[in-house]
């Protein structure tokens, strides 16, 4: 139902993320349309049809009571399984960081963002990485482990292909990571209120095969002495 | 009486609820909600400190001295309150002005000593601009500040209506709630000085 | 009965125009001011509203009445929208304007414990109503970093390019806070100490529950934001860096303390808008209120559980992951005591006998809305599902269906069941109908577009979509919000005729004409000053309707129960 409407998954935890999403249309839709149907049917039978009165009931006695405290009851359980099942889905994206040798440093900043390889000799933080704007060329199937920092205010990089999302604080060094599982171009838009830029604060994520992206990779980073390419 | 209606129940029921004073309960609400506000700096400074290690370098230019001195200051002053109140539950309007007027010095006092500790810090080059730690310094004691001064005015307001032909019992509750927010102050302070001064 | 005129009435006699009008410490007349000025705001609220959506739907175009737009004043006109609906209309609206009006007249008393504050909390929202619309004004605009003023954003001018503006909108904000922070004292003391004689808190209308309910919540929860606004301003103006991670701030401290209190905000407002409805209802529907003390119970655990679920709001955020799940189960919890009172009040309609009023209409309308606003809320409260939807436009139509049902349903559905009371006249209720179901529609019509925008995984706060290939088939759906937005506004000319027309040239209404039990429709309409002539004396609560066996299917709280046995006996 709802598939129609969000942009198709592609990453290793995404399908967790749907399935939650997914439980709680359907407990939340049942109970939507119980409480809009109940409201509706008693609004239009209990119409005022002179002389037929009011039944008086004030809901106090136990037996009145318990169609209010059960549902509830219900609604209470249902939502602590919606919680176990949350929990899991969060704790594969938000927890549980695979390890993995490609590390990208995330850069955000008003308005676009920048992504940092280990150059050539294969460490983050040293004179060799290369530093390209707004494209990410990750390959397929590979767990890219990322660090979100921010130059300037409080950015949030989402990537709605890959049902990621976290928010990039200045101060911080937060970590993220992805795992594709489809070659393809995912946008990464921006989240969080940033200034007058953030309507247009896009990057994308080009997912490729190990061969494009081996290509890809001795082209742009591994063989220069640059510290900050284009991408072509 | 008809079947299901609520019974009567009988007159005059009372809640104890509303045998506090009105303008009681409204002094007790307005500090509760005071509380929060001190407690939000305060929570903020306490998890900075965890966050930071604690403010150590920049916190030995305080001079614990002077704030020690203004806590004996500000406890005294309490305690003068205490006796204004004690004065107009007995009546004696001349005791009353006498401790409202030595509570409103100490009060002066206080602040006169936070304004030369202020002067002492602006030449050693410490601002609020100088770090986290000068940041809850000066905001947190500068609100406070403010808010004995607030307590100043309304302490006087109260030694005005002692001059005045008030009757006794207005005179009591006024100067019973001019006294909580009074003890107040002097509470937050007992909490700011040992985190500001101490660590 | 014998109605002693008190010495109280004749001094109102003699106070000039200004006194009795302009500075009144009648809750009555500041009732009304409080509702005036949240109308005044509302335009601009309204206004701004409009504005977006044109925007949004026709980007290429320049806004009619207003003129082109650019990213940067389309951020400040956002920010104004949320600040002004949340603190300058619906609050003043469902707090200052109904719970002055109502709460000493439902308690039974002759006006709030403390009327001269009550007159400067109103003027202070006043002083504040107009610094933000000064804001507006300044040289660089507004704030301009939404209604949440996240930091760096909001610290530093340079991320906005704002100065004064925001200053200004600190300035505002502290000042509705004082406001409300007078009248919320002046609320809960009236509620508890001013009851008149038979009045139990078990006797207290729902309404005024509600009120007192989000009168001590919000007094408990705007202190840390107070700290936070302070902090902010001293960073902008004194160079602290309480916020400023360069100098080793720290930006989530403020969404902290801002979301401490902004949860418990919206059961601010939303609690006096259910109120509302449930007052509504048992009137229209000749029914008791299904559950009284559960639902008592209910909104209590709902004010105590509003102050441990605020990160919910920050769930990536960039906090700790650990405290996700915890925030999730609270978050989860706080619906439990919320579907109680909502099964509640469907069980209300259950074999009751229903007059579809306009009042009536709008109080199911927002019941109604608030269901569909609230079973959303658990998209968000789960933790896993937020990642999806944190930020985007399913974060904006889940608010506005809640937020706006309570304050505009419910606000109606008060407007058209009390007027009779706060003019003497009555409202056209045919046109009041129109009304409901023009806005019902093209409400509807706005925002489950906006659902699926944000399913859709559409960003909040965006000028517009073109950037993005992804986002650009949702255009339609923006266009459609709009067309109803259009009428949305177009549907409130019955209602602004209806309201004018009827003040001066209504019919004249007798003073119970819904036959409502709770103490102010034992009086004349309009309303005296003191209210209550003779000090009243309560025998019941306020829903007893349609009790077997009497000869009338409502029975006043304040009938004694010798009147009530003869009644029967006449049977």
């Amino acid at each position: 139902m709802l598939s129609g409407w969000m942009p198709p998954n592609v990453s290793t935890f995404g399908g967790q993320i749907d399935s939650v999403v997914y439980l709680i249309l359907y407990i939340v839709g049942f109970f939507f349309l119980l409480a809009e149907g109940l409201l509706i049917y008693f609004s239009i039978s209990s119409r005022r049809r002179a002389p037929r009165q009011a039944h008086y009931n004030r809901g106090e006695r136990p037996r009145e009571a318990v169609w209010i405290l059960v549902p509830a009851l219900v609604v209470l359980g249902l939502d602590l399984g919606i919680d176990s099942a949350g929990h899991h889905a969060w704790e594969l994206e938000k927890s549980i960081r695979p390890p993995s040798t490609i590390e990208i440093k995330v850069t955000a900043k008003q308005f676009n963002w920048e992504f940092t390889y280990a150059g050539p000799d294969g460490k983050l933080g040293t004179p060799d990485d290369v530093t390209v704007e707004n494209d990410l060329h990750v390959p397929v199937g590979q767990v890219i482990r990322l660090s979100l920092n921010s130059e300037d205010v409080i950015h949030s990089m989402w990537v709605p292909n890959f049902r990621l999302k976290q928010d990039v604080v200045p101060g911080r060094a937060i970590p993220a990571w992805f795992e594709a599982t489809k070659p393809g171009t995912y946008e990464i838009a921006c989240s969080e209120l940033c200034g007058f830029g953030h309507y247009s604060m896009r990057g994308s994520i080009i997912v490729q095969t190990a061969d494009q992206h081996a290509k890809w990779m001795n082209d742009n980073v591994l063989h220069a002495a640059n510290t900050s390419a284009s991408a072509k | 009486m008809a079947a299901g209606a609520q019974s009567v129940s009988a007159i005059a029921e009372t809640d104890h609820l509303r045998e506090i004073p009105a303008g009681k309960m409204a002094v007790w609400i307005f500090l509760a909600s005071e509380i929060l506000v001190f407690g939000g700096l305060i929570t903020g400074f306490v998890l900075y400190q965890f966050a930071h290690g604690g403010f150590a370098a920049d916190a030995a230019h305080v001079k614990w001295r002077f704030g020690a001195f203004n806590t004996l200051v500000l406890v005294t002053s309490s305690m003068t309150m205490i006796m204004a109140l004690a004065s107009a539950r007995a009546d004696d309007r001349r005791r009353v002005r006498t401790y409202l007027f030595l509570t409103i010095l100490l009060g002066c006092l206080f602040l006169g000593v936070k304004g030369f500790e202020y002067r002492g810090e602006f030449r050693e080059g410490f601002y609020p601009s100088s770090g986290m730690f000068w940041s809850f310094y000066f905001g947190m004691t500068g609100l406070h500040a403010m808010h004995m001064m607030g307590g100043i005015v309304i302490n006087l307001m109260l030694l005005i209506a002692a001059t005045r032909n008030v009757s006794s019992e207005f005179l009591q509750r006024r100067i019973e709630y001019g006294g909580l927010y009074w003890h107040f102050v002097d509470v937050v302070w007992i909490f700011l000085f040992p985190l500001l001064y101490l660590t | 009965m014998n109605i002693a005129i008190k010495p109280h009435e004749h001094e109102q006699h003699q106070l000039g125009f200004v006194r009795r009008y302009i500075f009144s410490t009648d809750h009555k007349v500041i009732g009304k001011q409080y509702m005036a000025l949240s109308a005044l705001m509302a335009i601009i609220g309204g206004f701004s509203a409009y504005i977006i959506r044109w925007q949004l739907a026709w980007p290429e175009s320049s806004v009619p009445g207003w003129g082109p737009i650019g990213p940067d004043q389309y951020n400040a006109i956002v920010t104004m929208h949320g600040t002004v609906m949340v603190f300058f209309v619906a609050m003043p609206f469902l707090l200052g304007g109904f719970g002055n009006f109502l709460i000493p007249l439902m308690v039974g008393a002759d006006d709030m414990a403390f009327p001269r504050l009550n007159a400067m909390s109103f003027w202070t929202q006043c002083v504040a109503s107009l610094v933000l619309i000064a804001s507006m004004f300044a040289p660089e605009g507004p704030a301009a970093a939404g209604w949440t003023a996240y930091v760096p954003l909001s610290d530093n001018p340079i991320y906005t390019g704002v100065y004064l503006g925001q200053d200004l909108w600190i300035l505002a904000s502290a000042l509705e806070f004082a406001s409300f922070l007078m009248g919320g004292v002046n609320f809960v003391t009236t509620a508890l100490n001013l009851r008149a004689s038979g009045m139990t808190l078990m006797r207290l209308p729902l309404f005024v529950w509600m009120e007192i309910t989000a009168a001590v919540v919000f007094l408990l929860s705007v202190g840390p934001l107070i700290a936070a606004a302070i902090m902010l301003l001293l960073d902008r103006r004194l160079g602290t860096s309480f916020f400023r991670p360069d100098k080793g701030g720290d930006p989530l401290l403020w969404e902290h303390l801002f979301w401490f209190f902004g949860h418990p905000e919206v059961y601010v407002v939303a609690l006096p808008g259910v109120g509302i409805m449930l007052e509504v209802m048992p009137v229209f529907a000749r029914k008791p209120i299904f559950g009284y003390k559960m639902i008592v119970y209910s909104t209590i655990a709902a004010g105590l559980l509003s102050f441990i679920v605020w990160a919910h709001h920050m769930f990536v955020s960039g906090m700790d992951p650990r405290l996700a799940t915890p925030f999730s189960i609270t978050t989860i919890m706080i619906s439990v005591p919320f579907a109680i009172i909502v099964f509640a009040m469907i069980a209300t309609l259950w074999r009751s006998s229903i007059r579809f009023s306009a009042a009536m209409l709008f109080a199911l309308g927002g019941l109604a809305s608030f269901i569909l606003g609230g079973v959303t809320g658990i998209f968000l409260g789960s933790q896993a599902s937020d990642i999806y939807m944190h930020g985007t436009y399913f974060v904006v139509a889940h608010f506005h269906y809640t937020m706006f049902p309570v304050t505009f349903f419910g606000g109606f559905a008060g407007l058209y069941f009390w007027f009779p009371k706060m003019f003497g006249r009555a409202m056209n209720e045919l046109w009041g109908k129109v009304h409901f179901w023009l806005s019902f529609l093209f409400f509807n019509g706005i925002f489950i577009p906006l659902f699926l925008v944000g399913i859709g995984g559409s960003p909040r706060r965006i000028y517009e979509l073109s950037s993005y290939d992804m986002l650009k088939p949702l255009q339609p759906l923006h266009v459609i919000a709009t067309v109803c937005a259009l009428g949305l506004f177009a549907a409130q000319i019955p209602f602004i005729v209806n309201l004018f027309y009827s003040m001066v040239r209504g019919k004249v209404a007798e003073k119970n004409p819904w036959h409502a039990n709770t103490l102010e429709w034992t009086l004349d309409s309009p309303l005296h000053h003191p209210n209550f002539p003779v000090p009243p004396r309560v025998y019941r609560d306020p829903y007893e309707y349609s009790v077997p066996n009497l000869s009338e299917d409502w029975l006043p709280q304040d009938q004694p129960p010798s009147l009530v046995e003869a009644a029967t006996a006449a049977r």
